[in-house]
């Protein structure tokens, strides 16, 4: 009995990270209608940065995050106004292809210039640290922390989205880009900063990602489904949606761990179809994608 | 056009689809063919096998094409199928001791059923959503053939020796029927997408492209449509399939599976010209020519494909063969129906 409760407590932790990689896909969705199929690879790309910022300043990885969360921004403002804008339209195939095209790119890009070597970042004793609840049950504190983190940036992304002059801009634009432009919103900056906003959670995720698990370029492809698995599941448009959709999955795979290691990630592509079968718009819908 | 139609007095009209392009087109790939089908006969072992493999490819890409270029249905996991039509090969000939070659056209039959249910499953999810949806089922079937023991579960299986020589005893006899099955297979995908699209199937999905709510306003049932797309393109993916992994020999989920495929496919739809049938045959050809002398720069090649298709969609996003049509008005393979009139002048 201890040993599930202890499964779905480390599956709750996990769904925190999941979390984390599905807010920025939310967001990126959520203003521009666009679904980035690069997600998973800036993730990765946001690590590496992270790992090269350590490597030449001596910071730990919490701290790395002041030179990584400015580049990351800065990298999705200028990929948001220099190409991503110009696929926007009534056409699906443009963004779809070009962040596909894209993906491809930064994946062979951190090969040649990292190799296919494993990578992991390390932070000292906080990531083997836990506290001890009973006996055989622990939580870790960094899996508490990512967790923790999570739910802050849902918190804080809802104060931004509704109480902020640049949040109501941000819904003004999604719901109609036209209308927003002549009431003096330039959709494209305000493009250009969701994307900076959504790459900022990126390079938390990745910071994260990075400490808790081993890392390499191929990886990203696996970290977009699972973001992608967690927005489908928590409901377009709910940002606490996501949080649970994120949770659900991070225990579905814990599960099927426990079972048979090999059935870890199944477990959590099977639970996203069985919701798929049953809540097509998810847990929690707010908006439609239609 | 009825200004037009009143000012030059138009005494009758004729909707033609054929242009000079495609009649001349059709002689050269009518000797085209010849020539391809006498290969194995003077062409050399290495040569052979290259061809076999544009092929199968050229065929996978007409299939993604059908699917995304027609269809409207950008799939992120065809490789879903390709791996399955192998599979499919595999537990016929192994287990039920189908012959080889016939085993090809009934994998894909079968193939096509089980494409029913995963249909269900993603046409659930809308546009982008589709996409990636598509992608997890694929994962799911790598993740899921990888724990079957009886298939060799991660490390995968070969196919018994008994069942390759039962093709041919000679090397080169086996060589050359799979090397016209291929040729076959890739002849036929063209010709069937080709007289797909000058159907009216053909045509409804055509306006479902253009715009699913006048298409759905003029009576098009733009579901069953799609479903059979869907359907369809399952069928010729895993065919294709399956008669890849009777060119490999060996399967495992993770070649099987690879979403590498679909990469490689996308990237040569997208270059050479989405939503044409001439359009992945020029991608293709571009493709392999860039892949022999690029091949040692693995990783540089997919950087320059993926850059190259990424500027393509941005700046040209019906592709180098769109760019062809609009500067010479060429037409290979004419599906659409175009006016002419004929004044008294």
């Amino acid at each position: 009995m201890i040993e599930w409760a202890n499964t779905i407590i480390q599956g709750i932790l996990t769904g925190g990270l999941y979390a984390m990689f599905a807010t920025g896909l939310a967001i990126i969705f959520g203003v521009m209608r666009l679904v980035n199929i690069t997600h998973g690879d800036l993730i990765v790309l946001a690590a590496f940065i992270a790992m090269v910022v350590i490597e030449t300043t001596g910071f730990n990885p919490f701290l790395s995050l002041i030179i990584v969360l400015p580049i990351m921004f800065i990298i999705g403002y200028f990929l948001q106004r220099g190409i991503l804008n110009y696929t926007l339209g009534d056409d699906l195939l443009p963004p779809l292809l070009v962040t596909f095209g894209l993906s491809i790119v930064i994946q062979n890009v951190l090969l040649e210039v990292f190799s296919a070597d494993s990578q992991r970042l390390k932070a000292g004793a906080i990531e083997t640290s836990s506290i001890q609840l009973t006996d055989g049950l622990s939580i870790g504190i960094f899996p508490l922390i990512t967790l923790l983190t999570a739910v802050t940036m849902i918190i804080l992304l809802q104060q931004l989205f509704n109480r902020t002059r640049l949040g109501r801009a941000f819904r003004a634009t999604s719901d109609d880009p036209t209308t927003a432009q002549l009431m003096g919103i330039n959709h494209k900056h305000i493009f250009g900063l969701a994307m900076g906003l959504a790459l900022g959670l990126v390079a938390i995720a990745g910071v994260l990602m990075a400490v808790r698990s081993n890392f390499d370029p191929s990886i990203g492809p696996a970290k977009l489904l699972y973001a992608f698995e967690a927005v489908i599941i928590g409901g377009l448009g709910s940002l606490w949606g996501t949080l649970i959709g994120g949770i659900i999955l991070g225990v579905a795979q814990n599960i099927g761990a426990k079972i048979d290691p090999g059935w870890q990630i199944l477990a959590g592509h099977i639970a996203f179809l069985i919701i798929l079968v049953f809540r097509p718009n998810g847990l929690f819908p707010r908006t439609r994608d239609d | 056009m009825t200004d037009y139609i009143q000012n030059n007095s138009v005494t009758s009209f004729k909707v033609v689809r054929s242009t000079p392009a495609s009649r001349i087109g059709s002689i050269i790939g009518l000797i085209l063919l010849i020539i391809l089908v006498s290969f194995p006969n003077w062409g050399d072992r290495a040569t052979i096998r290259l061809f076999v493999e544009i092929f199968y490819i050229l065929a996978l890409a007409q299939m993604w094409n059908l699917l995304a270029g027609f269809g409207g249905l950008v799939s992120v996991g065809q490789q879903a199928f390709i791996g399955l039509g192998g599979y499919t090969l595999f537990i016929l000939t192994i287990n039920f001791g189908i012959g080889a070659i016939w085993a090809i056209p009934l994998s894909g039959l079968i193939c096509a059923l089980i494409s029913l249910p995963i249909a269900f499953l993603v046409f659930r999810l809308r546009g982008h959503y589709f996409a990636i949806g598509t992608w997890v089922v694929a994962e799911v079937f790598l993740l899921g053939f990888a724990q079957i023991q009886s298939l060799g579960g991660g490390s995968g299986k070969s196919l018994p020796i008994a069942i390759v020589k039962s093709i041919s005893d000679s090397r080169a006899g086996r060589e050359a029927a799979i090397y016209w099955t291929a040729l076959f297979v890739v002849v036929a995908t063209i010709a069937i997408v080709y007289f797909l699209l000058r159907s009216r199937h053909g045509l409804a999905l055509t306006a479902i492209r253009d715009s699913e709510e006048a298409s759905n306003s003029l009576g098009v049932d733009n579901f069953k449509a799609k479903l059979l797309v869907y359907i369809f393109a399952a069928f010729g993916t895993a065919t294709i399939g399956a008669l890849i992994f009777l060119t490999k020999l060996r399967i495992s989920p993770s070649a099987a599976f690879d979403i590498n495929w679909t990469t490689t496919v996308i990237f040569i739809v997208v270059i050479g010209g989405i939503g044409t049938i001439e359009g992945p045959i020029l991608g293709t050809i571009i493709y392999f020519l860039l892949r022999e002398p690029l091949s040692d720069f693995g990783t540089w090649y997919l950087i320059l494909l993926g850059a190259t298709a990424v500027i393509v969609m941005l700046k040209a996003p019906q592709g180098i063969w769109g760019i062809i049509t609009n500067r010479f008005d060429l037409r290979l393979f004419p599906v659409q129906r175009r006016l002419k009139l004929k004044t008294d002048k």
